[in-house]
């Protein structure tokens, strides 16, 4: 074929050679037994209307691209924030190949992750076999400092009981009696990805903590306990240490996968590396409070810091856009009584100015978002910051309570008037609304690029942009390290909305002699 | 308050379990207990003596129609009945198709995240499926559940084997946790000397007979009316006999790791009261016809 040695062409562009073209056509032909494209045209165009809409929000019993995880998964990057710390994932091997995949591709690194493989034989006789011998040969091999075990689907039908398998692995002396392994029921089918690290970070401060609250006093280390949850922006994590460094706060950030997940290419292999130490999290009953960064997914954590240490999670919203940083950090300063720098307040106006400058682009334009309850509850707020208006906001694993909350605070906004808050609902569903509402842009994961390209097929006019933000994104690179929280993230989000909007309008106005007479060099 | 003592009773499927349990459970809510029945048992029969109903509405069958189980309020799931008794279903699917054992795993959970187990209870019970097939039907006995377990069983000798499999899964999870094995629940079946035999048993695997609850036709009449025998007829002899097991699971210390018994010990066992007869083993594998001619 058309391939040369020294021009080797990926799929595009070589199949669009007039041998392949001719050729895939062929095969179309002879074998697919495909309908006539206008059929194909006809039903396309039917699944873009109102009525399909209707009926594909009757539909009770199919997900299609769900818009969330497994609970394992959460389990695992909750685990990998802290020091020297294995996860290990009770059940079948396939599952752990998938969580490493799904991470590999966003954070394009390494991700040390192990499984007991769990086999036909482990699912008749229990898999408390698989435990021993993968306890030991994990601890063995890889030499963490904590093995922190997980379940999958496999491992929760059959009702394997992970306190029993765990306890009997070190009664017969394959691990030590005190070598450290919190744990966690992780069923799949049950929650989210959210769920699941909320369950692992339970599971975490439940095995250093719960039998070791004697000696322990709220306050006594004056210190404030920080908890991300499902957080893969690593820029997060960096803020909230910078945040916390300028206003002189001693604080402990419960699981940060920031190193670990961003090692240099420097000719060393690093299997660990940071994360929040075993000291920190025993020392963590002693602080002022524990603050809970994305509070709606963290409900058993939150139980967990109120009655065994006696905290009182003070209620927070996710520290995004201007206001609830604000919010954020007056309590952080409230708690400990310092004050909040010169420093920030710098920063503050910056984000400030900033959204002065760029407000005039982003009012009125209408966004519609989905992704994490916490992530798009936070996005929304920044939106109506400023004066952008969501017009469909989805999530698939959120409460009432959230649902509520989200409904209060659109109804108390201009911009919030004619926004949907939908639940339960996946990017199928998604897709049929960004075509009857026609947003300007879409906010989400890489998976809304197919929508992208639906629209597009529909119409050059009919095309929905995608901007990414959120988790995963698999087709852009290094987005991963920039940072949503704080008043840093503010910036980083307007800097990318607004110019997508200036890029989507330089493209509509690039027309010679049409529209170019809005092609303006200056914005 | 006191502590929260929570107990599983186990034992052979038709044994009569749940019939015990809720006999049981009336005459502590009668002492003035504040008790809970947690039914782990797809069939869904432990509550209907306490509730007067056929079935109750189990929480798995609530968790399908609504979707899920997070959409389910605990009132909806958790009925009283008789003096109070609070009574829960976990249900689970047709025989044949699912996984019950996942059924209990979920039922349980809920309870827990939804704060069933409140301060006010001094007893939960679990009543479990017959026969323990899976892990999902050890949920019960796990970490932080059920400390306690009888098992109901009477002198036939399935039920003994029953008994004896049960103790060894219960050594599975006494060896690495606080589950322990608290008495064996004689459900009379009238064999011959059947209380010294099920005594002996108990005794071989290192706990008591609690009680002896003899036969009596007022349970079967009781229960053609929904009904325990408690209530439908206080002052019944039968009556006294659960109020007897009841005082006594309530005053009960002693609970232990058993120590089951091999197969062959349990037929020895078995041979000494004759309920088998000694092995032949010339008989072994020879049809009737092949005896006729030899």
């Amino acid at each position: 074929m058309s391939q040369e040695v020294d021009n080797i062409q990926p799929s595009y562009p070589l199949f669009r050679n007039d041998e392949y073209k001719e050729s895939l056509a062929n095969k179309r032909e002879a074998y697919e037994e495909r309908h006539p494209q206008e059929k194909i045209d006809e039903v396309f165009q039917w699944t873009t209307t109102k009525e399909y809409q209707d009926l594909n929000f009757n539909r009770e019993a199919l997900t299609v691209n769900p818009a969330k995880a497994c609970q394992p998964l959460g389990a695992v990057l909750c685990a990998l924030g802290f020091e020297k710390t294995m996860p290990y994932v009770h059940g079948s091997q396939g599952c752990v190949a998938y969580f490493r995949t799904y991470f590999n591709r966003h954070f394009k690194e390494p991700v040390a992750c192990v499984s007991d493989s769990m086999t036909e034989d482990a699912a008749v006789f229990g898999g408390q076999k698989n435990m021993m011998a993968g306890l030991e040969n994990a601890k063995a091999l890889y030499k963490p400092d904590i093995i922190a075990v997980s379940t999958t689907c496999m491992a929760e039908v059959i009702g394997d009981d992970l306190n029993a398998f765990i306890n009997n692995t070190k009664k017969a002396g394959h691990i030590e009696q005190d070598y450290p392994t919190p744990f966690a029921h992780t069923p799949s089918f049950v929650g989210s990805h959210t769920t699941g690290w909320d369950n692992m970070f339970e599971g975490m401060i439940k095995y250093f903590t719960l039998n070791h609250m004697d000696d322990k006093k709220v306050g006594s280390n004056g210190k404030i306990n920080l908890v991300p949850g499902f957080e893969t922006y690593l820029g997060n994590y960096r803020v909230i240490h910078r945040m916390m460094k300028e206003m002189g706060v001693d604080y402990s950030l419960m699981s940060d996968p920031s190193e670990v997940l961003d090692t240099p290419a420097d000719g060393t292999f690093r299997m660990y590396a940071g994360g929040t130490t075993q000291a920190e999290l025993k020392d963590s009953p002693n602080a002022i409070d524990t603050l809970l960064l994305q509070p709606w997914q963290l409900e058993k954590t939150k139980k967990f810091v109120q009655t065994i240490w006696h905290q009182p999670a003070t209620a927070i919203n996710i520290p995004m856009g201007l206001e609830w940083t604000d919010e954020f950090l007056m309590k952080i300063s409230e708690l400990t009584g310092k004050p909040i720098p010169a420093s920030l307040e710098l920063e503050r106006g910056r984000l400030v100015d900033m959204m002065t400058d760029s407000h005039t682009w982003m009012h009125g334009k209408k966004f519609s978002l989905y992704g994490d309850a916490d992530f798009v509850m936070g996005m929304t707020k920044f939106l109506l910051e400023m004066g952008a208006e969501p017009a469909d906001v989805l999530c698939n694993h959120a409460s009432k309570r959230w649902t509520k909350a989200m409904e209060k605070m659109l109804k108390d906004s201009p911009y919030g008037q004619k926004t949907v808050v939908h639940t339960g609902k996946d990017l199928w569903h998604f897709r049929s609304l960004v075509f009857t509402n026609k947003p300007d842009f879409m906010i989400g994961n890489s998976y809304g690029k197919f929508i992208q390209r639906d629209t597009f097929y529909k119409g050059e006019e009919f095309e929905v942009p995608l901007i990414r933000i959120g988790f995963p994104i698999f087709d852009r690179h290094h987005l991963h390290r920039m940072t949503t929280l704080g008043y840093e993230g503010a910036i980083y989000m307007l800097t990318t909305l607004v110019n997508a909007v200036l890029e989507q309008l330089d493209k509509e106005t690039k027309g010679m002699a049409t529209t170019d007479y809005n092609y303006d060099l200056i914005r | 308050m006191a502590r929260l003592r929570q107990c599983a009773i186990y034992g052979k499927g038709g044994i009569g379990k749940s019939t015990t349990t809720q006999n049981l459970v009336s005459a502590l809510a009668e002492l003035g207990n504040s008790v809970m029945i947690v039914g782990c048992d797809p069939k869904a029969d432990s509550t209907r003596l306490i509730l007067h109903a056929k079935a109750q509405t189990t929480i798995m069958s609530l968790a399908a129609e609504a979707g899920s189980v997070e959409d389910l309020e605990l009132e909806d799931v958790l009925k009283a009945g008789y003096r109070g008794i609070k009574c829960v279903e976990s249900g689970g699917p047709e025989p044949g198709v699912g996984c019950a054992g996942r059924g209990v795993i979920t039922a349980i959970n809920f309870l827990e995240e939804e704060g069933a187990y409140d301060d006010e209870l001094d007893f939960v019970f679990y009543d479990v499926l017959g026969d323990v097939v899976c892990g999902g039907f050890a949920m019960p006995i796990r970490e932080n559940k059920a400390q306690e377990i009888y098992i109901v069983c009477s002198g036939e000798m399935m039920a003994m084997y029953a008994a004896n499999n049960i103790a060894k899964g219960i050594v599975k999870y006494a060896n690495s946790g606080s589950v322990r094995l608290a008495g064996l629940i004689c459900n009379s079946r009238e064999t011959a000397r059947e209380d010294e035999l099920i005594s002996a048993l108990a005794a071989k695997i290192g706990t008591t007979m609690i009680h002896f609850v003899p036969r009596d036709n007022v349970v079967q009449r009781a229960e053609i009316r929904r009904m325990t025998v408690i209530e439908y007829e206080p002052q019944a002899k039968q009556a006294d006999e659960y109020r007897q097991l009841a005082i006594k699971i309530r005053d009960n210390k002693n609970f232990v790791i058993p120590t089951p018994i091999t197969m062959d010990e349990l037929e020895e066992l078995m041979m000494e009261f004759g309920i088998i007869d000694q092995e032949d083993e010339s008989i072994i594998g020879v049809t009737a016809a092949a005896e006729a001619t030899a």
